[in-house]
């Protein structure tokens, strides 16, 4: 064992169990309980990681969620994580971790170059240098990438499973500190159905680091008491490891859970790694505590100069001693603890406190101790490399803003420094709640909440214990009885330290004796490697915003997001402008509080679960039977079915054919379908489409348009009346859900008069659409023949009969021109529906045809496609369809938009056809813009697009479908499609659209 | 993101509802009758609010209705919630 | 060949949950029926309780049962009529009939949804994996039913008791999606 630094009795740690861990390659050893930075404390590591811009040599600063130089490359391979928070790390056995941004080795790192050349990155660094010629900026980002950033992602598939879970509660508390503790025992008690989240391993918050006394007994102990008692509760769920990460409106916040973090890997191959809640809470309680901020004195960054509440952390939590010769430097009362604890641990400490004559309990117990008191001092730069060695300590004079007198070196391999407490107002600002500046603490605090929550304990500026027991306790009675519960049986606030707190003497830029910048640093945010000097600079450039100043300087805009420089930068900022802090401005908080990783934000919603693949009932067989698919919405529909090694055009070309030369069939049952009833249906559709409904005969089939109100196309498809009241309206397949929604809207909210009741029955029938000369032969060998007859079912009529002994709606309606039937079916018999067609069409050579060889049977046809040859502003009109807008039957929805001057001018797009002129084999492009005059380069006029182009087997040649400006006046006229990325433009002949049977007499036979 | 009352099914996520724009704009009783600019302002123009603003939601993944939300703009709270049909109520931020 | 085609349902064949404490069936022809018309007309209300035995609940998220019968609210003028396998073409003819004249709107959905029955302790914490409803037994329970989102597939859901049970009535083309889903979220309690 070589944890040479390790204490020899006290923490929570389990020292029955010890772990194995490599840190840089190296094994060292650590104990469950421990986290990476206690260990490496431990193991007496003081240098974990090169800082941002300047290489510099880092420790570890923190014990929390506010680390910003001990950020580590966690685990290897597919798992590998960058940027982690050693004292957020759970340490587990074969752990491993590597520091992050050096090369070749943390302990010689060429890129520490640039802390000689610092001059030369000041504030705004890239955006002053590398501007210019922007060409080159290519290159140089290049550079900067590879000589910055800090960790690597992770390459191959992330090999954990995440979860995610909803959550209603009454109340949720954010932080398991006492007063956290006290507000879910309050609301618990009450009745409330609570959550108590805290990111730590365990409850406790700060009472784990703590060595006081509540009612009588140790800290951890009363802890111990009050979870036995949550545990009990059946509606109090406890999260450990998991991070309030997000507040967002209506009490709406999000939570990281470390399922598995801190084990390694799912021990059993079911159990996430992480779960991402979303909780609705009526009432929150914030219990999030503070977190210190750092002294900016030169040359703050070395690795043993730590913050003084996560030194007492270490030691009192982990058994770990950071230093055995210490200098604690203060600005507050709170460092006394940890000067107290460190002397008890054996350690040798000095306290240098900003302040003359502090007085108080703790400042009395410290020299009680015999501690020594350096009061009205400050350390004017701290010394040594890669680990700190010393300090150089002055007095401070009457202005607090330069030293005086002579200098005096101490001797120190740990530097516990504490400017002040902020409390933690993430979430509280996150929340939309107003912050105000506290002159006692100097820190902001909440003031005005917006949302259903409150502050309790350190975040809401409480630094004494018994105030935060108090506090907790008054928030918990306070959630649960705004939540609606009965709080009567509240419990009694414990007894713990009730001894004043001395105010705080804020020194936000601690003389060094020398011009800033020079002798050394003064860091004000580590993790971005931003100095005090910068700060001058930018306010000598003249930014004024805060907002600006973050980003000019990048204070603040690391993955610690300035936990610990945003108050020390504003403040410095407020100095150099001469106002005071609050006016200075504040920060905007945003979440999440830390990182979150993408996998716990998707959580299963990947793989076969990022969207789910509609299916019909006959998708087996099209998958026995080769099919390609096509997404359309959700739907998978069969594209074409290819025969062994067949490549797509000839597959689509053999479909093609044959339906006009035999018999297809066709899975059609995505359609929408909507079952419309009520004596004023048909008034309804008079009202929702454009041509005339009210004299279709029972049993008949019509074609429809409807539009929106600005006299767009917007959907399409036939309608059946199937009784006097009651019609079959059918969609298309990716307009389903918003033609019904468009129907409810105009019957709820416009015309609640009419009697009519609109009801999906999409998925209600399967069909199949069988198409070509034999049609009839295929589907009257399944029925009875004689009423498939051209007078029994004309053309656009339906009829119920048995088809292969299942009740069946049969539709003589044809998408490809030809002879085709509709046949429908309850869906469980589909499969069985589509079986038997297929084995009655053998002997007529059926063949099963896909989304692809529909298209280019329609286009030939000029049948339209919603959404393809019409994009929202295109009118029925434009489509050549005037035929199916009705003059004389009155309103409908659009209608009044044709009068419209734009709808109604001459030079709209309008549907044309195109023929290849040069190469009749070439194929158009979808999207091709088309001109009438061809220059060198663009800018062309461009008076139209094409919207389908295919080879259509039937003509021996391609076609294309196309809306042009005044095209129905330009037949026979020559334009031209510029081809993307050049070569020569393809001349094309505007030609009517419809290219197959004009007539349309096939379809009618 | 909102929990918004339904006024049929209660409080449910954001998530179920969609929003459709202003509320309250009645379709014109005879179109024919007004001037193009007068159904140029029924098609295209709607109020941008800051405050009160009144909008319709549908539950479209409920109960398929559509309502009412009397909205506040800058501070995203919701008022009330009403009925179509219903007079637009009187509310305070 | 007449009434021997096979029927098939979209779940057949399909490997379903392996933890006993969050199990998945199919009950995929339950009879469905969607109901329309004003229940602030006692014609209809009655005429309904009639046919049914169980007049169409007036309570939000609610569901009236009578026998085998069980009538789902969906909407203030909306209900599912659910009703035993094969039953559907009975009811509808005994809705019909009793509900004669009015405006009214009756559409078999039998074929439209699949059923997954979700049953034991952890079909609770299944749901809330993909469920934005609140399902703690204080805010829903047994007799209670509401339409909203599982995963990213909309569903009806009904609690029928404390075990608990619940029928996830499906859309059937977004039915393999939800059961493998469903699966993969009992995966943690196997």
């Amino acid at each position: 064992m070589t944890q040479k630094f390790r204490l020899a009795e006290g923490g929570r740690i389990n020292r029955d169990r010890p772990v194995r861990f490599r840190f840089d390659g190296i094994t060292y050893h650590g104990y469950e309980g421990d986290t990476l930075a206690s260990a490496l404390l431990a193991n007496g590591v003081r240098l974990v990681g090169r800082s941002f811009k300047y290489h510099r040599p880092r420790g570890i600063l923190s014990a929390g969620a506010e680390e910003p130089n001990a950020l580590v490359q966690l685990r290897e391979g597919a798992r590998t994580e960058p940027n982690m928070r050693a004292p957020q790390v759970a340490l587990f056995d074969g752990l491993t971790a590597e520091s992050q941004n050096r090369w070749p080795s943390l302990e010689f790192d060429v890129w520490s170059v640039n802390s000689l050349f610092s001059r030369f990155f000041p504030s705004g660094f890239y955006y002053k240098t590398f501007m210019w010629p922007a060409s080159f900026w290519m290159t140089y980002e290049k550079f900067i990438r590879n000589a910055t950033g800090l960790g690597k992602g992770p390459v191959g598939k992330d090999p954990d499973r995440y979860e995610q879970r909803h959550q209603w509660c009454d109340v949720l508390v954010a932080g398991g500190g006492p007063a956290g503790l006290m507000a879910a025992l309050a609301a618990g008690r009450a009745g409330a159905r609570v959550i108590l989240a805290d990111e730590q391993s365990e409850m406790g918050g700060s009472l784990l680091s703590d060595t006081s006394e509540i009612d009588g007994s140790q800290s951890a102990d009363w802890v111990a008491g009050i979870m036995d008692e949550l545990r009990s509760m059946e509606d109090v769920t406890i999260l450990p490891r998991t991070t309030v990460s997000g507040y967002y409106d209506y009490n709406f916040l999000t939570l990281l859970e470390r399922v598995t973090d801190h084990l390694g890997e799912d021990p059993d191959g079911k159990t996430p790694r992480q779960r991402f809640w979303q909780v609705r809470a009526k009432q929150v309680v914030l219990a999030t505590g503070a977190i210190e901020r750092p002294l900016s004195f030169l040359n703050n960054d070395r690795p043993g100069v730590m913050l003084a509440g996560a030194v007492r952390t270490y030691v009192n939590r982990y058994a770990a001693l950071p230093g055995r010769k210490a200098v604690i430097f203060t600005n507050n009362d709170s460092a006394y603890d940890t000067a107290l604890d460190l002397q008890r641990a054996g350690a040798a400490v000095t306290v240098i406190d900003v302040r003359k004559a502090p007085r108080g309990a703790r400042i009395d117990a410290a020299r009680a101790a015999g501690i020594d008191i350096e009061d009205g001092r400050v350390i004017t730069r701290a010394n040594g490399g890669k680990r700190v060695t010393g300090v150089i300590i002055r007095d401070l004079d009457e202005s607090g803003k330069s030293v005086t007198g002579g200098s005096r070196s101490i001797g120190c391999d740990l530097v516990a420094m504490s400017g002040g407490w902020n409390p933690t107002v993430h979430l509280f600002s996150q929340s939309r709640g107003k912050l105000r500046f506290d002159e006692l603490l100097a820190a902001f605090v909440p003031d005005k909440s917006f949302a259903d929550e409150r502050s309790a304990g350190a975040c809401n500026g409480s630094m004494r214990l018994s105030d935060c027991l108090a506090e907790g306790l008054r928030a918990g009675l306070a959630a649960a009885r705004d939540a609606g519960f009965n709080v009567r049986k509240a419990p009694t606030a414990p007894k713990a330290d009730e001894a004043e707190v001395g105010a705080t003497m804020p020194v936000w830029l601690v003389p060094s004796g020398k011009r800033l910048g020079r002798g050394g640093k003064h860091f004000v945010d580590f993790q971005n490697d931003v100095t005090a000097a910068d700060l001058h600079l930018a306010h000598r450039e003249g930014y004024v915003s805060v907002e600006h100043l973050k980003r000019y300087t990048t204070t603040g805009m690391g993955t610690d997001q300035g936990k610990t420089s945003n108050v020390n930068a504003l403040a410095i900022m407020a100095e150099l402008q001469g106002v005071s802090i609050p006016e200075a401005g504040t920060t905007t908080f945003r979440p999440p509080y830390t990182p979150t990783g993408f996998g716990a934000i998707a959580g299963r919603n990947v793989g076969a679960f990022m969207d789910p693949a509609r299916l019909t009932a006959m998708h087996d067989w099209h998958v026995e039977h080769g099919a390609m698919f096509e997404d359309v919405g959700q739907w998978k529909r069969p594209w074409y079915y290819p025969r062994d090694g067949e490549r797509m055009e000839d597959a689509v070309n053999r479909e093609v054919l044959a339906a006009r030369s035999a018999v297809t069939m066709l899975d059609a049952s995505t359609l929408g379908k909507i079952d419309i009833q009520g004596p004023d249906a048909a008034e309804f559709l008079n009202r929702i489409y454009t041509n005339a409904w009210l004299k279709l005969p029972v049993g008949s089939c019509r074609y429809g348009i409807m539009l929106h109100e600005d006299g767009m196309v917007f959907d399409d498809g036939v309608t059946t009346r199937l009784a006097k009241n009651r019609f079959l309206m059918t969609t298309t397949t990716g307009g389903a859900a918003n033609v019904l929604t468009w129907l409810e809207e105009w019957l709820q909210t416009e015309w609640p008069e009419l009697q009519v009741y609109c009801t999906s029955v999409s998925e209600q029938w399967a069909t199949v659409s069988v198409s070509g000369p034999y049609a009839r032969h295929v589907v009257g060998s399944l029925t009875d023949y004689d009423k498939l007859g051209p007078r029994d079912l004309p053309f656009m009529t339906m009829a119920e009969m048995k088809v292969a002994g299942i009740p069946a709606r049969v539709y003589r309606i044809s998408f490809t021109g030809e002879l085709a039937f509709e046949v429908n079916v309850p869906r469980r018999y589909g499969l069985a529906l589509w079986q038997a067609i297929w084995e009655a069409g053998r002997k007529y050579g059926i063949t099963p045809y896909g989304t692809e060889a529909m298209h280019v049977l329609r286009a030939e046809k000029g049948f339209i496609i919603v959404g393809q040859e019409t994009d929202g502003t295109v009118t029925p009109m434009d489509l050549g369809m005037d035929w199916i807008v009705a003059k004389k039957k009155g309103d409908f929805i659009g209608r009044r938009s044709f009068a419209r001057a734009d709808t109604a001018r001459p030079d709209r797009k309008q549907l044309v056809g195109l023929f290849t002129e040069d190469d009749p084999h070439h194929v158009l492009v979808e999207g091709q813009q088309l001109v009438e005059e061809v220059k060198r380069a663009p800018p062309m006029k461009m008076v139209g697009h094409v919207t389908s182009a295919y080879f259509s087997p039937n003509l021996g040649r391609s076609i294309a479908l196309a809306v042009v400006k005044s095209g129905r006046e330009r037949m026979g006229e020559t334009l031209y499609a510029p081809r993307l990325g050049g070569g020569r433009p393809v001349k094309v002949t505007v030609t009517d659209p419809v290219f197959f049977d004009k007539e349309g007499v096939r379809a009618r036979g | 993101m909102f929990l918004i009352d339904c006024p049929y099914c209660g409080p449910r996520q954001q998530t179920e509802f969609h929003c459709h724009g202003e509320a309250h704009i009645a379709r014109p009783k005879d179109p024919d009758a007004i001037s193009d600019a007068e159904w140029a302002d029924y098609l295209f123009n709607r109020s941008n609010t800051m405050g009160v603003f009144y909008e319709r939601w549908v539950h479209n993944h409920g109960c398929r209705r559509w309502f009412n939300v009397a909205r506040d703009t800058v501070s995203d709270r919701i008022l009330a919630v009403y009925r179509v049909g219903e007079k637009r109520p009187k509310v305070t931020k | 060949m007449a009434d021997t085609a096979t029927e098939t349902s979209p779940l057949d064949g399909r490997a379903g949950s392996r933890a006993d404490s969050a199990v998945i069936v199919e009950h995929p022809h339950l009879g469905k029926i969607d109901l329309r018309g004003d229940p602030g007309d006692t014609a209809f209300v009655d005429a309904v309780a009639e046919a049914i035995g169980a007049a169409p609940p007036i309570v939000a998220n609610t569901v009236a049962t009578a026998g085998k019968n069980s009538i789902l609210w969906l909407g203030p003028d909306e209900w599912l009529l659910v009703t035993p396998e094969g039953n559907q073409g009975q009811a509808e003819g005994a809705l019909r009939t009793a509900l004669e004249g009015q405006h009214v709107s009756i559409v078999d959905t039998t074929d439209a949804r699949t059923t997954i029955r979700l049953h034991g302790a952890n079909a609770r914490n299944v749901l809330m994996k993909g469920c934005p409803l609140d399902l703690h037994p204080r805010a829903f329970g047994p007799g209670q039913c509401a339409q909203s989102i599982l995963a990213k597939a909309d569903v009806l859901i009904h609690q029928l008791d404390d075990a608990p049970t619940y029928d996830i009535h499906v859309l059937c083309s977004f039915s393999r999606y939800l059961w493998d889903w469903l699966a993969d979220a009992a995966k943690e309690f196997s």
